[in-house]
């Protein structure tokens, strides 16, 4: 551990410019898994509650999965293409690193925009969330990765920006790090949604 | 510059981001196409869709997050490990418990 620590220190005077700060990613990756403590609450409230729909409708009546099919194809090729922002990050390119946020950032948004018209369909249906206890369980679990997704894409729009301005500088790359760990880490919490919530409940 | 290279596998190569992709795309496609086609009966959809989301995770954890038992990488894949032992728990022993009361409620 010593020698890991000396190794740090004496290797962070020539690459302070070029490599991430492991500790800083480190501490990022630590607050994910604390966020992982949330979803596991939100799906084990989900997993409770599923079947107590009041004399409402159940997931097989309200669930559409070639929807969520496309939700799932864009949040999934969002991720390869954060992949390829922050490697052309890491070769100092720019232009590439710009050109692939966006095409993430787009992606992104389109998840997010088809999310909010699920919602909003269903609440303009009479389906919303005080409906009953699956619906209020349903709007939190899939709300609470909405959300999140909208903070990676705050996030992700605030890094095109310094990355536009400042140039990929040593605490850019380390920021484009914990982005790229938060963006991949939404896109397993939304394996989970799909596969407990929509695919179990229309089998 | 050993320290170099394996900084540099961390983060990956455009042919693991490939690689990873194009597994999750199959993975995904699997559980859909056995879902919406209803081409086997409920418990062995069950059954798989369950196997493969699992298979994916590790899929991403692997391509996506580069967990990995390497001298840099080893503390966060210990930290995983950790969070999955209680997301087991919380989840696991809550839905034991409710469908255990629920049962003695009938």
């Amino acid at each position: 551990m010593s020698t890991t620590h000396m190794n740090t220190h004496s290797a962070h005077d020539e690459h302070h410019d070029h490599e991430p700060a492991p500790y800083n990613v480190f501490g990022f990756w630590l607050y994910l898994m604390t966020d992982c403590l949330l979803f596991a609450s939100v799906f084990a409230t989900y997993a409770v509650l599923f079947m107590n729909t009041a004399g409402g409708v159940s997931g097989k009546d309200i669930f559409e999965l070639d929807f969520v099919l496309v939700e799932t194809a864009a949040l999934l090729i969002s991720s390869i293409t954060y992949g390829f922002a922050l490697l052309c990050a890491h070769n100092k390119n720019k232009g590439g690193t710009l050109a692939w946020l966006l095409v993430t950032f787009a992606m992104g948004v389109v998840f997010i925009s088809m999310e909010i018209y699920e919602f909003h369909h269903l609440i303009v249906a009479g389906h919303g969330p005080q409906t009953s206890a699956f619906l209020t369980a349903f709007f939190t679990l899939v709300g609470t990765h909405g959300l999140h997704v909208t903070a990676g894409l705050i996030w992700m729009f605030i890094m095109m920006v310094e990355v536009a301005k400042t140039g990929l500088g040593g605490r850019t790359i380390t920021r484009l790090s914990c982005l790229s760990l938060f963006w991949h880490f939404l896109d397993v919490i939304w394996i989970c949604v799909f596969t407990v919530v929509y695919l179990m409940g229309k089998v | 510059m050993s320290n170099h290279s394996s900084e540099a596998n961390s983060h990956g190569s455009v042919g693991s981001y490939v690689t990873g992709f194009v597994l999750s795309v199959i993975l995904t496609a699997i559980p859909f196409w056995m879902v919406m086609t209803h081409a086997f009966d409920n418990e062995t959809t069950y059954i798989s869709i369950v196997a493969l989301a699992i298979v994916q995770i590790f899929v991403h954890l692997k391509y996506f997050l580069h967990l990995n038992f390497s001298e840099n990488g080893k503390l966060d894949t210990y930290s995983f490990l950790f969070a999955l032992m209680i997301i087991v728990m919380v989840v696991a022993l809550s839905v034991w418990i409710i469908y255990a009361s629920n049962a003695m409620m009938m």
